[in-house]
């Protein structure tokens, strides 16, 4: 650590200046922290495997929860959907050109997996898996990368014997000696090289996202006022559409409750499917209606049985997802208040071409 | 009436400034056969009324400044709400980001949480655990410090060669703003800490729970828990009400929303200093725990989205420097890409990890230009080329890139983003 100490001796003269305020006493602020929450927000796991709670999982029962909570981003066999993360594959490419690093061929700790899993995923809906559920779904991810069997059961008790392959894959920072050179005296001034070519540009990738239109169009946005929209909006609802007329002060309300949908579902022209739906002319169209997409099993027996989306439906599994539609991929835990589930309904009702 | 007057101003100024683009020499300014109409006639905003004011009682940039805008690289990531955005430095000058143009980064997006909600959690190895509100936190002794934030990802995308075509994408991961707050080692000396305990692990709120381990000598340091930038509240998408400031360190560290401080023995290994903020070499070894950002500046103007419109004669280079081991010293410009440098102006001395202005006036021939930025600081690093990088690190870093970046500036003004030998 080297390094750091270079670091804290350059910064010295910033230390003393930011500690100003030096007290002789404590302020006697706050208040003690009960030890229930301590334990209710402590869940971090360190790789020695502290932190760590009792309990088990077995890959077969993980590649079920697997299914259910995770492959609508990360695949069936965790080979990533999209631009979202692979979890497997990737061995033996981290010394070539744009390595694929996943938990097998990467993560140095398997404590990392369990941890991230149980605190951040799945995505939309964090915290909800059980430890078991955790354990399962590290060991099927394991598996995926066939580093256990199938008949694998990962535990706490038998968490630290799983080898990461690439667990001494990892050296602390080394730039204050691999780099030392770049700490020079005095830099070249003049007569630094012969010549000088261009070797490549950027325009020839052409990656770059197109900022054509804003000028004028962004100081237009400012410029005008919202109510145009909705009166725009009614007029183009053709009337073979049962549910024309909307509350644009709930759909705007459904606004902002969307924000919780976005990350799979789009709506509006131009909308696809993604990890999720698209919701474009959503009512009227039966459970699992969109043709390719890979619903759950549930989802299009419901739809075969004659279901559609309509106010009901669409309230009846927006409060409660996973007991309307059993088992379905849909990740997301459910709207809590009835206003969200009309608010939201609003919105798509408005948006939807 | 007054909203036509600002409209018919702003679609003259467009056209005219568009018209600038193309001729070249032909700017505002030139002289009229009849005299300059915008002086010969009386303009409808000298004649009539202007707006009153609380028109807009908390103020934004004026339309014409409309884009002047956070923008994002929709193919980098899956979705927007684990995403990034980038700060248009192209635009700006000085040295302080306004909160309303400062890059977002979230994990799980920015969540609207209200100073009453807030609750921050200091416990593990200390003498006593504890928990503020946000009111508590501002009984504390107070500090302001300027400090940059630069996502370590910042320039990540041009390793394998010249990619994106603007300052905005290649160098916007990246903010400076005036933080006050209280230190994180007041914040711990009212814990006590335990001879063990020689890291703090750190985490937001967010549900992303992005987790950070810091090594105790840096807390006690210069870390602060900051809940105001450039004098006002922090943005939601920059944390609000309370973040943590890590300075010179990589962004990730500056944990959003934060909610606990837990005081450890060893380091958490989180997913975010493992599997990501981690430097893959060319051997496919990786470096972890390269915390600091090193040297490294960008010219903003001229740029691919700050062309030359006054054709030759008198032009300012103007860019930011920056860096994480301490100040920015010297700046030095080269025209000719790096064959020859001279220095640049610092607009004010270097402050410890806080970004510095340069700039260089110089009289502009009309001829092609390869424009480069060099830095250097208060400890005698020298922002390296991309070549000299690229011995050391190959191109899988993604993460600190911090190589002279190179503007090829065309005769009639445009430039472009380019490599060079």
């Amino acid at each position: 650590m080297s390094k750091f100490l270079k670091l804290v001796g350059s910064t010295a003269l910033c230390a003393s200046l930011i500690a100003a305020p030096a007290m002789a006493e404590k302020m006697g602020l706050g208040r003690a922290a009960l030890p229930e929450e301590v334990a209710s927000w402590d869940h971090d796991v360190s790789p020695d495997g502290t932190g760590l709670p009792e309990g088990s999982g077995s890959v077969l029962y993980g590649e079920e929860v697997f299914a259910d909570a995770c492959a609508a981003c990360h695949g069936d066999f965790a080979e990533g959907v999209d631009n979202w993360p692979k979890l497997a594959g990737g061995m033996g490419t981290l010394d070539r050109e744009d390595p694929l690093k996943t938990v097998g061929s990467f993560w140095p700790h398997l404590s990392t997996a369990w941890d991230y899993v149980h605190r951040s995923m799945p995505f939309g809906d964090a915290q909800s898996l059980s430890d078991d559920d955790t354990y399962a779904i590290v060991a099927y991810i394991l598996y995926s990368n066939d580093l256990v069997d199938d008949d694998f059961v990962l535990s706490r008790e038998n968490f630290l014997e799983v080898e990461m392959p690439n667990a001494d894959g990892f050296i602390l920072d080394d730039r204050d000696t691999t780099e030392a050179h770049f700490w020079k005296a005095e830099p070249c001034m003049s007569d630094c090289k012969d010549s000088v070519e261009i070797t490549m540009r950027a325009t020839v990738l052409d990656v770059t996202p197109d900022e054509g239109e804003s000028t004028e169009d962004a100081a237009l946005e400012v410029a005008e006022e919202e109510p145009v929209q909705e009166v725009a909006v009614v007029e183009e609802a053709p009337e073979e559409i049962v549910l024309a007329a909307f509350d644009a002060e709930l759909a705007e309300a459904g606004e902002k409750v969307f924000k919780k949908c976005k990350s799979c579902h789009m709506v509006g022209e131009g909308a696809k499917s993604r990890s999720g739906p698209h919701l474009n002319d959503l009512f009227g169209r039966p459970l699992g209606g969109i043709e390719g997409f890979r619903y759950s099993k549930t989802m299009e027996e419901m739809g075969a049985e004659g279901l559609v989306w309509n106010e009901e439906t669409l309230a009846a599994f927006l409060a409660k997802p996973r007991e309307y539609v059993n088992k379905t991929k849909m990740s997301f835990a459910g709207l809590k208040k009835d206003d969200d589930i009309k608010a939201v309904t609003e919105y798509l009702k408005s948006v939807s071409p | 009436m007054s909203d036509t007057h600002l409209k018919n101003a702003s679609r003259r100024q467009f056209l005219s400034g568009a018209a600038a683009v193309g001729a070249g020499t032909l700017a505002g300014g030139a002289v009229h056969a009849a005299g300059d109409p915008l002086i010969m006639e009386t303009q409808d905003f000298a004649a009539g009324l202007g707006v009153g004011v609380d028109e807009t009682p908390y103020g934004l940039p004026i339309q014409f400044e409309g884009d002047v805008v956070r923008r994002n690289v929709e193919w980098l990531t899956a979705d927007t709400i684990s995403s990034i955005n980038f700060t248009p430095i192209h635009a700006l000058d000085g040295t302080i980001t306004p909160q309303g143009c400062a890059f977002e980064r979230h994990h799980s997006g920015a969540i609207e949480m209200s100073k009453d909600e807030y609750r921050l959690m200091i416990h593990g190895l200390v003498d006593e655990p504890l928990i503020f509100t946000y009111e508590d936190l501002e009984r504390f002794p107070r500090v302001t410090r300027t400090f940059f934030l630069e996502c370590a990802a910042n320039t990540g995308m041009e390793w394998a060669g010249a990619q994106l075509n603007g300052a905005q994408f290649t160098h916007g991961m990246i903010h400076n703003m005036e933080y006050t707050g209280v230190t994180l080692r007041t914040l711990l000396e009212e814990s006590g800490i335990k001879p063990e305990g020689k890291w703090v692990y750190v985490e937001g709120h967010d549900a992303s729970s992005n987790g950070r381990s810091i090594p105790l000598e840096k807390a006690l340091d210069d870390c602060m828990i900051a809940f105001k930038a450039n004098g006002e509240a922090l943005r939601m998408e920059h944390g609000y009400p309370v973040r943590l400031v890590v300075p010179g360190w990589e962004g990730n560290m500056w944990v959003k929303w934060l909610r606990r401080i837990e005081v450890v023995e060893n380091a958490v290994e989180s997913r975010e200093e493992t599997s990501k903020y981690t430097d893959v070499l060319e051997n496919g070894i990786a470096r972890k725990w390269t915390w600091v950002m090193d040297a490294k500046s960008v010219i903003t103007s001229p740029s691919p989205q700050s062309p030359i419109k006054h054709g030759k004669g008198p032009l300012v280079i103007t860019g930011l420097a920056w860096s994480g081991r301490g100040a920015i010293t010297r700046v030095d410009v080269s025209i000719d890409g790096g064959m020859s440098w001279q220095e640049a102006r610092l607009a004010a001395p270097g402050q410890d990890m806080a970004l510095s202005r340069f700039y260089l006036d110089i009289d502009w021939d009309g001829s092609e230009m390869l424009l480069q930025s060099r830095a250097m600081d208060s400890e005698g690093y020298v922002q390296p080329t991309k070549t000299e990088l690229r011995e050391v690190r190959g191109l899988n870093s993604i993460y600190h890139n911090n190589c002279i970046q190179t503007w090829h500036v065309k005769t009639n003004g445009e430039a472009e983003n380019v490599e060079v030998s």
